[in-house]
């Protein structure tokens, strides 16, 4: 309850500033490429980009997750909250192939998720070389930012566009730097991260995963490891990239975010969804027993 | 110096001509000695990165290579090594791997200096293993995920940034094995490259004047591996460059676009 705009209730306010033509927000459209309020032509709104089913996996005989099932929709933001050990972020490491699911689907865009067509139509597991490409599409942002501390914040920036995708350096650059002025960190260009505060180092992490163009960002508990003060500056950063319309999936222990910015907030527990439901009703009005627990104990 | 009761006499004037006026052959040796120690380093350190590699593949035949190699090579003399690949290799061959003469590149090469070679690259690169692949592990998996997360496939991931990162802890054990090479080459002496030490003792054979010639060739020896630790401190300090980043110059970018960044001029 922190950070709650009074008279902004919830995600709505971010629909609502997206939806009236005049609207002035804080950083409306600072991070997409177009107009928040044009959809993109032939682009239903609340398509599932993500969409997974039965998700299991454990670790040796842990299970960590234990049959999730979840729809993310274009331009949602969705919250995943819950204790410790709940299988948060090992779901938002699925999201990305950072791991391999036992059990269940994941499709994203349509497309499952570590899984390949053969031309015969039947379905493989997918190659090192799918499994890249699927990922370039998702943009992840870590807890521990894991910037490279051998480039600087540039090089960071332009490494995946010029590597991966062939960019010419020129242009690379050019998006780059764009990209450093909407995470506000322009003059911070040649710092290498060792350099760099933890909240800068996790703006670059974001522009650096902005720069591949995804269509879908996961944040995994993106400000736990910054100091209290330079949290502020990265949930902004975040708050503005949901407001030009980024599909995101936030694993936070930052209820007031989440509470603002979210438009769905899904409670895990025990590697399960205990719960979801817009802020408004899941924090104001918990129907389980475990939410209600939980909050008492965060709020 | 010929009254004191010593009883033997130490040549300076031997030690001198040792020392700053070698015959050709003596160059040839001590050319011998510093080309056979990069070749051998240089495979070894391929070798050494392949073995790494294989040692963390998900193939688990790869993995048992990797262990066998190490194990094997670790395990038993250099000198055991150096002699079963001479002479062993002609033997369970049926023919002569390495003759007396191969010509390579135009190059006269004796079939010893070849043989001893592999022999260094081969014992070189077990040690070269166990450094890269605990430089490889002192890369925190963080920064592999972040290059596969916007992605990279595998492989570019541990070239473009686990690697290089690898490299700052490589490097310091690399360049100690490298020094470790440069004496080691001695040991091909024994299967008759004529190298340094080698030409040592040739001269001492004919002169019945060991402590002369081999204190000569210590000096020698001391003197390629002083060279090396020069080079080394300055890879070294190269190497750290992104820790102090008032002592960088331009950063690779910008080396690439052959432009300079406002703030550095």
């Amino acid at each position: 309850m922190r950070r709650a705009r009074s008279g902004a209730p919830s995600g709505a306010f971010r629909r609502r500033l997206g939806d009236g033509p005049t609207t002035v927000g804080i950083g409306v459209g600072l991070l997409s490429d177009e107009a928040p309020t044009t959809a993109r032509p032939g682009e239903r709104e609340g398509a599932a980009i993500v969409s997974a089913r039965e998700v299991c996996k454990s670790f040796g005989r842990t299970v960590v997750l234990d049959g999730v099932s979840l729809d993310v929709h274009r331009r949602e933001v969705v919250c995943i909250i819950g204790p410790s050990g709940a299988g948060k972020t090992t779901f938002l490491r699925c999201l990305n192939l950072l791991e391999r699911i036992d059990s269940g689907t994941i499709e994203v865009n349509g497309q499952p998720l570590g899984m390949r067509q053969e031309n015969g139509g039947e379905w493989a597991p997918a190659g090192e070389k799918q499994q890249a490409r699927q990922r370039t599409e998702i943009g992840f942002v870590f807890q521990r930012f894991n910037l490279w501390p051998h480039k600087t914040a540039l090089e960071n920036i332009v490494e995946a566009p010029i590597h991966v995708r062939g960019t010419e350096a020129e242009s690379a650059v050019e998006t780059a730097e764009r990209l450093l002025e909407r995470v506000h960190l322009a003059e911070k260009r040649d710092a290498y991260p060792s350099r760099l505060s933890g909240g800068q180092q996790q703006r670059v992490a974001i522009a650096r995963a902005l720069a591949m163009n995804p269509k879908l960002m996961l944040f995994d508990e993106a400000t736990s490891a910054l100091d209290p003060e330079t949290v502020r500056e990265v949930l902004d950063v975040m708050k503005e990239l949901a407001l030009g319309g980024m599909t995101m999936v936030v694993v936070t222990h930052e209820m007031g975010f989440a509470r603002e910015v979210g438009d769905r907030i899904v409670m895990m527990s025990d590697g399960r969804i205990v719960e979801e439901g817009a802020p408004e009703q899941l924090f104001a009005a918990p129907r389980e027993e475990r939410t209600k627990r939980f909050l008492d104990k965060v709020l | 110096m010929s009254s004191l009761p010593v009883a033997i006499q130490f040549d300076w004037e031997l030690f001198g001509e040792r020392i700053f006026n070698g015959e050709g052959v003596f160059w040839e040796a001590l050319v011998t000695t510093v080309y056979i120690a990069v070749i051998a380093q240089v495979l070894g350190v391929v070798l050494g990165l392949i073995t790494a590699l294989a040692a963390r593949s998900p193939v688990r035949v790869f993995r048992a290579l990797a262990w066998t190699y190490t194990l094997v090579i670790r395990g038993t003399p250099i000198i055991v090594q150096i002699f079963f690949v001479y002479f062993g290799a002609n033997l369970f061959l049926g023919f002569d791997l390495f003759p007396r003469e191969v010509g390579l590149f135009g190059l006269a090469l004796s079939g010893a200096v070849i043989a001893g070679t592999i022999a260094l690259a081969i014992n070189e690169g077990a040690y070269m293993a166990e450094i890269i692949r605990s430089g490889i592990d002192s890369v925190d998996d963080g920064q592999l995920e972040a290059g596969l997360a916007v992605g990279m496939p595998r492989h570019m991931a541990m070239r473009r940034i686990v690697l290089p990162q690898a490299a700052r802890v490589i490097i310091p054990p690399l360049g100690n094995q490298f020094n470790s090479m440069i004496k080691t080459t001695s040991l091909l002496a024994f299967i008759g490259v004529y190298e340094l030490f080698q030409d040592s003792q040739v001269g001492y054979s004919a002169t019945f004047k060991p402590v002369e010639y081999f204190v000569s060739v210590a000096l020698w020896y001391l003197l390629l591996t002083t060279l090396w630790s020069l080079v080394q401190v300055r890879i070294e300090r190269r190497l750290g460059r992104h820790d102090l980043p008032e002592q960088r110059e331009k950063g690779p970018i910008w080396r690439t676009l052959g432009r300079v960044p406002e703030e550095a001029r």
